[in-house]
């Protein structure tokens, strides 16, 4: 079990990294890996959401969706309203209980909602048939994997304002290029775990 | 009608969501290994961003400005199934290699970024024309980046043999070969439209 478990973390944050692997969650990926500082809070709060997410998603999915037939044509619908009002329920909370944590990373919350991570991993869940615990695990590796992600595109893009990129390049495509450098180094992790 | 001319032309080129705004990557880097992909794709999100576009511009004195963005998602949430289910119903094989992308539609930024930005201001007719020139443009610039890679990954363009016994570069069909292909087709585009600026600059 605790087996399982370790291979899906591994999975989901190396061997299939969600940025590098799976192409999920460009956008932000692409917006704000111009700051390490700013990286680790976005990548702080899509986890946080991540791991609601996974669990929202399991007990909706077997609960609600499955017993009533409503599965095939409901899903995205109901899933995508569930991470809306979710985020900004946790948009809420944070802001009432830790106005220093709102100030760290309140301002990427709303951004969340967009994240095709969040909807991919909601729907991937149901997909694989994962359980309550192994939902939640592969909500938090599905985060990992997208803060490990950005947090090194950040580093990466900090040195690359100070370098000589030919002017055609300079914006978002040498970040595309680098990224395909780094996704080729993850390539190295397959075959890590069964999967 | 120039009006409406200059909305369509708009999505093509000048603010081409793949090429110039650089947004809506995911699936542009995900289901582009073989031509029809692209193509299959470029319509599903057509079809998506038209039929959003028409309601959400039909709806926008209805809609309050406070929750307008919950209503755009389930507008587009909406169509999206519709496609989702349509796909899976005539073309399983297609549906099988696009997997979760089809879906993704919804979170697509493309889709809500004209929603928003677009549709929720301008007359119908002038939506019509901005989404349809918005989801061309997306269609076309994936479709090319689908055949740069096939050629190059597979040796084949639709599944026709074109580059005889060369070798395949199989990296161009994993991650990392869309994302070099990606960076160079954004560059060249970026280059193409640095010279069409100077020579407007010279007239």
């Amino acid at each position: 079990m605790l087996k399982e478990l370790f291979f899906i973390i591994i999975g989901s944050v190396l061997v299939n990294n969600f940025v590098f692997s799976r192409f999920l969650g460009n956008c932000p990926f692409l917006g704000v890996s111009s700051k390490t500082e700013t990286a680790v809070g976005m990548g702080m709060a899509t986890t946080f959401v991540l791991t609601m997410t996974a669990v929202a998603a399991y007990f909706i999915q077997n609960f609600i969706l499955v017993p009533f037939g409503l599965a095939p044509f409901l899903q995205i619908v109901s899933f995508i309203l569930v991470i809306a009002s979710l985020v900004q329920l946790v948009e809420m909370v944070v802001l009432k209980i830790s106005p220093a944590l709102y100030n760290a990373f309140g301002i990427y919350l709303p951004l969340i909602t967009t994240n095709c991570i969040v909807l991919a991993v909601a729907l991937l869940i149901p997909q694989k048939n994962y359980n309550l615990i192994e939902s939640t695990i592969f909500g938090v590796g599905a985060g990992l994997g997208f803060t490990l992600a950005l947090i090194l595109m950040s580093g990466i893009r900090e040195d690359l304002e100070f370098s000589d990129v030919p002017d055609a390049l300079k914006g978002p495509a040498i970040v595309f290029i680098t990224a395909g450098l780094l996704a080729m180094i993850f390539l190295g992790f397959a075959g890590l775990v069964p999967l | 009608m120039t009006q409406l001319i200059k909305d369509f032309t708009n999505g093509l080129w000048n603010e081409n969501p793949i090429f110039r705004a650089v947004i809506g990557i995911c699936s542009a880097l995900a289901v582009t290994t073989a031509g029809q992909n692209g193509i299959a794709m470029g319509l599903a999100l057509t079809f998506v961003l038209t039929c959003s576009s028409i309601l959400v511009s039909l709806l926008r004195s209805i809609i309050p400005p406070k929750v307008r963005i919950p209503c755009y998602i389930i507008v587009i949430a909406t169509f999206t199934t519709m496609v989702d289910l349509f796909m899976k119903a005539y073309f399983p094989p297609l549906y099988q290699v696009m997997g979760i992308f089809i879906p993704l539609i919804v979170v697509n930024c493309i889709v809500l970024w004209r929603a928003e930005g677009f549709a929720s201001k301008a007359s119908l007719a002038r939506s019509i024309a901005d989404a349809l020139g918005m989801g061309l443009g997306y269609a076309w610039a994936i479709t090319l980046i689908s055949i740069v890679r096939e050629v190059l990954g597979s040796g084949t363009l639709f599944g026709i043999n074109v580059m005889g016994q060369a070798t395949h570069w199989v990296i161009m069909l994993l991650p990392p070969g869309a994302f070099l292909v990606m960076g160079i087709l954004v560059g060249i585009m970026n280059m193409i439209a640095r010279k069409s600026v100077k020579n407007t600059h010279c007239h």
